[in-house]
């Protein structure tokens, strides 16, 4: 199995605070990795340091092939990246957003036009080619904002709570894209802080107060714990 | 009645954001407003706080309507907005000092209702709103609504993007306000908070789906739900979403919810489809419907 994450001891500190704490672990090509915490537990910022917008203070991890300490660069260019929060342009359609962010991550004009055509096609999005993003559902823009991290055929995707306040149909339908992408070989880490998607994961890990305490599948884990749900593994190791 | 809304309806522009509204909330009621971003549930909260006018309908809030009345309905309501609106570089302390002196009132003398709330944050008295974490943030907003005593308390998607350990705290806190006197009229994407309330509204595209108790939506609900568990939920969804009676189709967690096209079948010819196109490990189960299939349901139609 080829790995696509590999973490070691990979720390970062403000100040006297230790907000990641010498996390190790490794995630395999084409696996979906649920990444989870309660807010303020580190997550956000062990995630900037893998996509290497934050050096770490001490250790390091290699993300598709590169390492965050000194190859953040390299780094960049070979994942995807989406966020709830910022994902796409409001003030630009569907089509001029493809054309930017396959831009952006050296796309030749030739096949951006064939990638465009395929995502439109794949999302049934053809009639709203020319609409702006800002009047787009939340859930079609989260759809598309997927799309477009994989536009440069990234070894690994980050998602960050891609589906938080999507109506429940989207969020499944979005569910959908990442296995679809996953089975492609494509290695997914996601953040949720719905339990039920964390089943969907093939191994989750779970962070408390800057350290991984947990990390599994969703069936072990919850055998380890004695419980029915990911909920009450995650209320066990968090409260 | 402690909220009263008749036919309210408000447009931007080309979308209806809603469409139609009536509902009434009882005294020290509990009440969920259920739906996903888009909804138009902020919509609904501004136009209840008496922020936004309604193109049509008219709604009344603890005795007092959002139009005629607005200055006395502002008095008597809290609303804490999705989005944090505090003063971000106003101290804790401050900003609490500052919307109790708003109201004419100060925080010794309705202390005894953001006790249980605000002494969590009051070793951070000092520090500035903007650097608090986002679960301190919402118990500060939520202090500073409640700080002079509303009957009526809005709470608009308060939990998003919460952790789930959060949440439960959050909810535990409205539980308590409950007993105060307090009627709250709550939004959230989160299915599974709609059990905590004590009645729901299912909201969807801007119209009302349906309205009741958790417990009786449930058991009215028609049709029946099976929970399929297998060795592989993904090619067990697109073998599902091939088969000629399949109604609906969706992964729960570690299962799938099925619902079938016809009034009468044997949950037992779909573990059959199933094994006959190379599913392994097949165990079909009726279950009681959980809230989000109903959702689901109500919102094909």
């Amino acid at each position: 199995m080829e790995t696509t994450i590999k973490a070691t001891n990979l720390t970062k500190s403000f100040g006297d605070f230790t907000a990641v704490d010498k996390l190790n672990f490794e995630v395999e090509k084409g696996e979906i990795f649920g990444f989870l915490g309660a807010n303020g537990a580190g997550k956000t910022t062990a995630m900037k340091m893998l996509i290497g917008i934050s050096k770490p203070s001490a250790g390091d991890a290699v993300v598709a092939g590169y390492q965050v300490s000194n190859q953040a660069e390299l780094v960049k260019k070979n994942i995807g990246y989406m966020s709830q929060k910022f994902a796409l342009y409001d003030d630009l359609n569907i089509k001029e957003n493809i054309q930017f962010f396959g831009g952006i991550y050296g796309l030749d004009s030739k096949s951006i036009e064939v990638k465009y055509n395929r995502v439109v096609e794949n999302l049934g999005l053809q009639d709203y080619a020319k609409q702006l993003v800002r009047s787009l559902p939340l859930g079609w823009k989260q759809k598309l904002a997927f799309s477009v991290a994989l536009l440069h055929q990234p070894k690994i995707v980050f998602l960050d709570e891609p589906t938080g306040g999507v109506d429940p149909v989207t969020r499944r339908q979005f569910w959908e894209l990442i296995y679809e992408a996953a089975n492609q070989g494509t290695t997914i880490f996601v953040t949720t802080h719905y339990m039920d998607e964390a089943e969907y994961c093939d191994r989750i890990s779970i962070m408390v107060e800057g350290e991984i305490k947990a990390l599994d599948t969703p069936k072990v884990l919850k055998k380890e714990f004695g419980v029915s749900s990911l909920n009450d593994v995650f209320l066990k190791l968090a409260r | 009645m402690s909220l009263h809304i008749n036919n309210i309806s408000k447009s931007f522009k080309d979308l209806k954001a809603v469409k139609h509204i009536s509902l009434e909330v009882k005294e020290n009621e509990l009440f969920g407003l259920i739906g996903p971003d888009g909804a138009g549930k902020t919509t609904l909260f501004r136009i209840l706080a008496s922020l936004l006018l309604p193109d049509e309908g008219s709604a009344n809030v603890a005795g007092f309507d959002v139009i005629k009345d607005y200055k006395k309905l502002r008095k008597n309501i809290g609303y804490m907005p999705g989005k944090f609106s505090l003063y971000q570089d106003l101290t804790v302390e401050e900003n609490l000092n500052f919307f109790a002196t708003i109201f004419d009132t100060n925080i010794e003398e309705n202390y005894d209702l953001i006790k249980d709330i605000y002494i969590q944050i009051e070793p951070f008295k000092k520090r500035k709103a903007g650097d608090l974490s986002g679960g301190m943030k919402q118990k500060l907003a939520l202090s500073c609504a409640l700080i002079h005593k509303p009957k009526v308390l809005f709470l608009d998607e308060p939990t998003t993007g919460v952790d789930p350990v959060s949440r439960k705290e959050f909810w535990d806190m409205l539980k308590k306000l409950q007993k105060k006197d307090i009627t709250i009229f709550v939004s959230t994407p989160y299915m599974d908070e709609a059990a905590l309330c004590d009645r729901i509204a299912f909201i969807n595209q801007g119209e009302i789906l349906q309205v009741d108790t958790p417990s009786a939506i449930v058991k009215n609900f028609a049709k029946e739900v099976i929970n399929i568990r297998t060795n592989s939920i993904y090619k067990s969804l697109q073998v599902l979403g091939k088969y000629q009676y399949t109604h609906s189709n969706y992964p729960f967690g570690e299962s799938l919810h099925y619902m079938d096209s016809r009034d009468d079948f044997d949950p037992n010819e779909i573990k059959k489809h199933l094994e006959d196109e190379g599913i392994e490990d097949v165990e079909v189960q009726l279950i009681t419907p959980e809230i989000e299939d109903i959702f689901m349901e109500l919102s094909r139609e």
